[in-house]
């Protein structure tokens, strides 16, 4: 058995070699682009959010590393029939916990297979891309309720 | 009665960096990789003997004796340097001095004055920035030349002075693909009568490239221009010359050549140092200060303002003794072999994409490569699963990176004498590894 950095769960490698939501969404609400320019990871995430706040469907594409790819797929996973608040409170858990900040596993269960991605706060190089998907989302979400705010 | 400390300070310290001879100098095995005389002197190697440390680029290991004349430093010597009138401090001063000499000697620069202690390359480069600026007067239409493989300590203070000034950065730039070498050609187009000066990297720390340094700064004199170089990545891998190559300005980092980190040196000729305005103002770099004026030391001190880092002197005083007592030509030598090796093995793996010269004579210590879509920062982080320490990313060089298109990114292998066959193989057996994971052999 090769020696495996434990970040890189057969769960990440699933999702980063065989990505169920990465496709161009026809029909998305709102569209996000997120970068992390010094790895050159570049990330764009598309919802389509119904009238009563819910996501329907969630998709991303964009180049990057195998973290970054697969948490922005494990990302898309949880948050798909998620309300979009709760999914915004969900970011703020998984840059807790991607800062070593949140260690509950009761707390982590919410993450779903993005709890596997807890090793990351021991690396501290590597948190970014394991960030990007849900700084995005973060982003887009907030964006969302400043328009709606604005309205 | 016990002795506190050394009356005569030059015996002592002289016997201090006497002991940092390696115990491989004059050892025939030095060139053989498949020996290893080194190893056992470096005390993280020798103590972690799993450990593959291919990232000598980023920062070198450092001997026993280099630590050990840190720590006898503060055991013996401490006192403020330059200003006490009691003899530990004249020892402290004295241990500096010789640093100063001995810095000057190893790049043949012809007077010890000449040399600045500074913290890293990074900040000798802003110094020698913020300095020609203060001589150059530049405006809008002058232009200052550097090249794409500029490390961003080489890159960030001449745009940033180009911006403030209205002035033209201009960049020599390698033939893509080949040898990645500047041509004459590119030096004619680039260097011309505009030209006010040049600063450029002597090694490329992403491509390992020896850039033609002796015709740039010739050409660049013609021109009237000041020559500036970066030898952070040369001065660990090649007898460096300042006044062969050329140059008026030359910068190195201590902890890149087997010395302690935080201190570096910025070499520049007297009459130019002279004519440059002070960076940092305060202690120990003045002549004599009234209420309302101030007058500078003469250099280097007018360069050292506060207490200097005297440990950080008398080690890198240390470490190039070390490296002496290898002697350069056979440190070049292994270092060679070393590389022919690990460009040999690579070849072998079809999955390797080479970032710079196919030919191992063109890598001075740094290799990079990328593995068919996989991100560096994955193979990197893989590869320490297997004990294998190599950089990945855009190596502070993010034009060159993203010049040479791709990822933006990419990860380097790069090589220090205390590196053997073994180190190779352990890594080309993590990267069959990584590949294996993502492909499903393994």
């Amino acid at each position: 058995m090769a020696p495996i950095n434990p970040l890189y769960t057969p769960a990440l490698m699933e999702h980063s070699s065989d990505p169920d939501y990465k496709y161009e969404m026809e029909c998305a609400t709102c569209t996000h682009e997120g970068v992390n320019p010094s790895c050159g990871d570049d990330l764009t995430l598309s919802l389509r959010i119904n009238d009563k706040g819910v996501i329907e469907e969630a998709a991303w594409q964009g180049i990057g590393c195998a973290v970054s790819q697969a948490s922005a797929d494990m990302m898309s996973d949880l948050i798909t029939g998620m309300d979009a608040h709760e999914a915004r409170d969900l970011c703020e858990v998984f840059k807790r916990m991607a800062r070593g900040e949140e260690k509950d596993p009761e707390v982590l269960e919410e993450l779903g297979d993005a709890a596997c991605l807890q090793s990351v706060a021991r690396m501290p190089a590597r948190v970014k891309c394991a960030e990007l998907a849900w700084r995005t989302l973060g982003e887009m979400l907030d964006e969302r309720k400043g328009t709606a705010a604005g309205k | 009665m016990a002795r506190l400390y050394s009356i005569d300070a030059t015996e002592e310290a002289n016997l201090g960096i006497a002991g940092c001879v390696s115990a491989a100098a004059g050892n025939p095995e030095v060139a053989d990789i498949a020996k290893n005389p080194f190893r056992a002197e470096f005390a993280l190697l020798a103590n972690s003997p799993e450990l593959v440390y291919l990232d000598s680029a980023a920062t070198e290991q450092r001997p026993a004796c280099v630590l050990d004349a840190q720590r006898r430093f503060y055991e013996t010597m401490n006192a403020n340097p330059l200003r006490g009138l009691y003899r530990l401090s004249i020892e402290a001063t004295e241990a500096i001095a010789r640093a100063r000499a001995h810095a000057a000697r190893f790049i043949g620069a012809p007077e010890a004055d000449e040399v600045v202690f500074v913290r890293n390359a990074s900040e000798a480069l802003n110094l020698a920035a913020k300095g020609l600026a203060g001589i150059c007067d530049l405006k809008p239409g002058d232009e200052v030349v550097i090249s794409i493989m500029e490390h961003h300590s080489n890159l960030i203070p001449w745009q940033q002075l180009c911006r403030a000034t209205g002035a033209t950065l201009v960049y020599l730039r390698p033939e893509k693909g080949g040898d990645y070498v500047i041509s004459g050609e590119e030096i004619e187009a680039k260097i011309g009568p505009k030209t006010r000066i040049v600063s450029i990297g002597q090694v490329s720390n992403v491509l390992g490239v020896e850039n033609p340094v002796r015709a740039i700064a010739k050409r660049a004199h013609e021109m009237g221009a000041y020559v500036v170089v970066d030898g952070a990545q040369a001065v660990p891998h090649m007898a460096v010359d300042v006044r062969d190559l050329g140059a008026d300005m030359y910068a190195f980092s201590a902890h890149k050549i087997m010395g302690p980190m935080g201190i570096g040196v910025l070499w520049g000729k007297r009459e130019i140092l002279e004519a440059m305005p002070p960076m940092l103002l305060g202690g120990e770099m003045i002549d004599w200060v009234s209420e309302t004026e101030a007058a500078w030391a003469p250099i280097p001190e007018k360069f050292e303002a506060g207490t200097q880092d005297a440990a950080g002197a008398y080690a890198l005083d240390a470490a190039l003794t070390y490296v002496e007592s290898i002697g350069m030509d056979n440190l070049v030598a292994r270092e060679h072999a070393l590389m022919r090796y690990l460009v040999t093995r690579m070849e072998e793996l079809p999955y390797i994409e080479f970032m710079g010269s196919h030919d191992p004579a063109r890598h001075h210590g740094a290799f990079s490569f990328n593995v068919a879509g996989i991100h560096p920062h994955d193979v990197s982080s893989l590869l320490d699963g297997y004990n294998v320490a190599i950089r990945a990313g855009h190596h502070c060089a993010q034009p060159l990176l993203t010049w040479l298109g791709g990822m933006g990114s990419s990860c380097r292998a790069s090589i220090g004498v205390y590196n053997d066959k073994n180190d190779i193989d352990r890594l080309v057996e993590g990267l069959e590894g990584v590949w294996g994971m993502f492909h499903g052999t393994n």
